[in-house]
């Protein structure tokens, strides 16, 4: 993963919310086996409308995208992310955000940016026809005009986000404990091994399915 | 003495590896059920760093989403080709990383396959007190049975196969409390959709809900699976119902449920689970079951619910602006007009299955309406999909089939069918289905797609009189 430490650039100044996966991506799309080549059907619903923000030449190819509450609910898809990040999103800037897809968008070195309503307003003006910059430094986001909102992110992603570490190899790092964890739960839980069971799949007992 | 403590905190407790100076933890993963959708670039990722799956007898893959519920085999046996290349491809591709990968696998053509979250309880993978996750939402429905379970996403899914773990902060906790006694006609359903009504639908964002109270008690496990699936609806990620009695029978002598001596100290263990007297939620919410009707949706997000007795609300009657606009949205999508009588809409299709409703239960619901009915003339597709094969056949030894072919639905295959459109079972733009799945969102069942989301006995009702029905009026009281 390429590590973000500054996004800055254009933003879609779209402001929409409860912006749901099916929205992003939909599950259609999902039939895919590899990670890329996703934007061609990111919001396609949104772009089948004239007019449309997504294919408004002033915001083509914009790092940032500023949406309104609870964006990325529904589906646990990391479709949605894939084909944000296929766009080439970089941040999201949302006040708040489901929990699913923020994971999500970690994973793949988007940044989910939580600022107030206000702040949100603010910068879908400012985004019309200036340029938004999210500082993973400063953790702030500011415009060319003075404003200047801070964000919070868990320490342990930022530093992942930033230096761009792989989240896997650093829990395989950790397998001595993970051992350890296993053989107490071999002696304490031993029924958490499947294969303890019944033979064969039928299930016993009338009208059970 | 030891602090109290709520269901959910014991269940985190016992599954941490390690915490974390800033309050993360690694949590250990005790069961992994996986899918096609969701898998392949979770393997691909495992095959080009070399790594391998570390607990392959913790994990279970079985294929839903893209398969064709008509049927698989020809008049000899031998698998038909599914026609969409790209389904087709994920599916091999699930079947040739689980090989190559040796992860167990339930294919398309045994008896046991199903909707990951129909099999999973059927089977005994799923078990009170174990942490559980898949990479789907709705693995929220595992919950019912008293398992932290949740969805995730493909590189979470990844990170699972790889070190059995993932790296969580803990969820607040929400206690959804339903007390009183349901009225005549009212389910399970019905009461996850006026929950998600009163909390809405980014309600339960952050937080675990765990569902108590005496309607939650006197539910089956069948019962729970339906309201606990939907916690995702309502923005949590996990729903949580203790484990008791009923979970215990439901489990016994499944095929993947701990036997002997492993049995009784697992009983032991799970009856230690149930939130202790005097311990705290984080916000606690309860619903009086008298006031919850026969319900379901108007609009396009599963927020948007109504008793049968309602009307399709005036966006003017919304006090958020952004949500007069969203409702404005939803009635022009869903083609409905302030004021109308939800019993004054017609529709075109209906759908029984999905995740939320395709189990044995819900298919006696259903046919106990329909018995002695037939679908109404205007319906152009009524279908039933099992939730599992294992379903189907009990089904279908109860006869509940042959009541449902003579009414004139269609009798499918099991899979996730019109939940999603992403196999052939669509419904087709600017036409409208009661549905039993979880999710009214635009396109969801197909573009233009409009989504009534309702309980089985109330889409058996909409499919014999061709609109949406008051299930009260086709039951007799006493039955
Ligand atoms: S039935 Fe629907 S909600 Fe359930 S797993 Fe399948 S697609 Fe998802």
């Amino acid at each position: 993963m390429d590590p973000v430490r500054i996004v800055e650039g254009r933003a879609y100044p779209w402001g929409a919310k409860n912006i749901d996966t099916d929205i992003i991506i939909p599950a259609h799309w999902l039939k895919t086996i590899t990670r890329t080549g996703l934007a061609k059907g990111a919001f396609e619903t949104v772009r089948a409308v004239e007019g449309n923000i997504f294919d408004d030449p002033r915001y083509a190819g914009s790092p940032i995208l500023i949406a309104g509450d609870n964006f990325g609910c529904g589906s646990s898809r990391e479709h949605a992310a894939w084909a944000l990040a296929d766009m080439g999103v970089k941040a999201v800037i949302a006040p708040s955000f489901s929990d699913i897809f923020s994971g999500n968008a970690f994973k793949n070195g988007i940044v989910p940016v939580v600022l107030p309503q206000e702040a949100i307003d603010r910068l879908v003006e400012v985004a019309q026809d200036s340029e938004v910059t999210v500082d993973l430094e400063t953790m702030t986001v500011t415009t060319p005009f003075q404003d200047r909102f801070p964000f919070e992110l868990d320490s342990f992603r930022r530093d992942c986000l930033m230096q761009g570490l792989d989240e896997v190899g650093l829990t395989l790092a950790r397998d001595t404990a993970i051992s350890k964890y296993e053989s107490g739960v071999a002696q304490d839980r031993p029924w958490i091994a499947v294969g303890s069971g019944h033979e064969g799949f039928a299930v016993e007992g009338a009208g059970r399915t | 003495m030891a602090k109290p403590l709520t269901l959910y905190e014991k269940i985190w407790a016992d599954h941490v590896v390690e915490r974390r100076d800033d309050g993360t933890c690694l949590i250990y993963i005790d069961r992994h059920l996986v899918h096609e959708v969701t898998s392949p670039q979770a393997f691909e990722g495992l095959r080009v760093a070399g790594r391998k799956v570390r607990r392959p007898d913790l994990t279970l893959a079985v294929p839903d989403h893209n398969l064709p519920t008509t049927a698989r085999v020809d008049a000899l046996g031998a698998m038909l080709p599914i026609a969409d290349p790209e389904s087709a491809n994920q599916l091999s591709t699930l079947r040739a990383n689980v090989v190559e990968f040796g992860v167990p696998y339930i294919d398309a053509l045994d008896a046991r396959q199903g909707i990951v979250h129909v099999v999973g309880p059927e089977q005994g993978f799923t078990l009170p007190g174990t942490t559980l996750v898949c990479g789907d939402s709705h693995t929220s429905a595992h919950g019912a049975l008293g398992a932290l379970a949740f969805g995730i996403g493909t590189s979470e899914v990844e990170h699972v196969l790889a070190t059995q773990t993932l790296l969580l902060s803990p969820s607040k906790t929400m206690e959804v409390r339903v007390d009183g006694t349901l009225g005549f006609g009212v389910g399970p359903k019905d009461v996850v959709l006026a929950i998600i009504g009163k909390i809405g639908a980014a309600g339960g964002t952050g937080y675990v809900i765990e569902y108590t109270g005496e309607v939650i008690r006197a539910m089956s496990i069948e019962g729970r699976l339906t309201v606990s699936n939907m916690s995702i609806e309502g923005g949590a990620r996990a729903g949580l119902i203790a484990p008791d009695e009923k979970t215990f029978d439901y489990l016994e002598r499944r095929p993947m449920a701990p036997s002997g001596e492993d049995w009784e100290r697992a009983v032991a263990y799970w009856r230690t689970l149930p939130t202790d007297a005097g311990a705290v939620y984080d916000r606690v919410v309860t619903l009086d079951a008298g006031d919850i009707a026969p319900s379901l949706t108007w609009g396009t997000s599963p927020e948007d619910v109504v008793p049968i007795t309602g009307v399709v609300p005036d966006p003017e009657s919304f006090a958020d602006p952004s949500k007069r606009v969203a409702a404005q949205k939803s009635l022009d999508y869903m083609g409905l007009t302030p004021g109308t009588a939800m019993r004054d809409v017609a529709i075109e299709h209906v759908f029984i299955g999905s995740c939320t409703n395709s189990r044995i239960e819900d298919l006696r619901a259903a046919a106990a309406v329909v018995e002695g009915r037939h679908v109404a003339d205007g319906i152009r597709q009524a279908l039933i999909v099992p939730g599992s094969g294992l379903v189907k056949r009990q089904a279908e030894a109860e006869g509940l089939d042959r009541i449902f072919i003579q009414a004139g639905f269609q009798w499918r295959e099991p899979g996730c069918s019109m939940c999603l459109a992403m196999n052939p079972d669509k419904v087709p733009s600017g036409e409208r289905c009661a549905s039993t799945s979880n999710r009214n969102f635009v396109g969801r069942q197909g573009p233009g797609a409009r989504t009534h989301l309702v309980s089985p006995a109330m889409a058996a009702a909409a499919a014999v009189t061709g609109r949406l029905t008051d299930v009260r009026e086709l039951m007799t009281p006493d039955k």
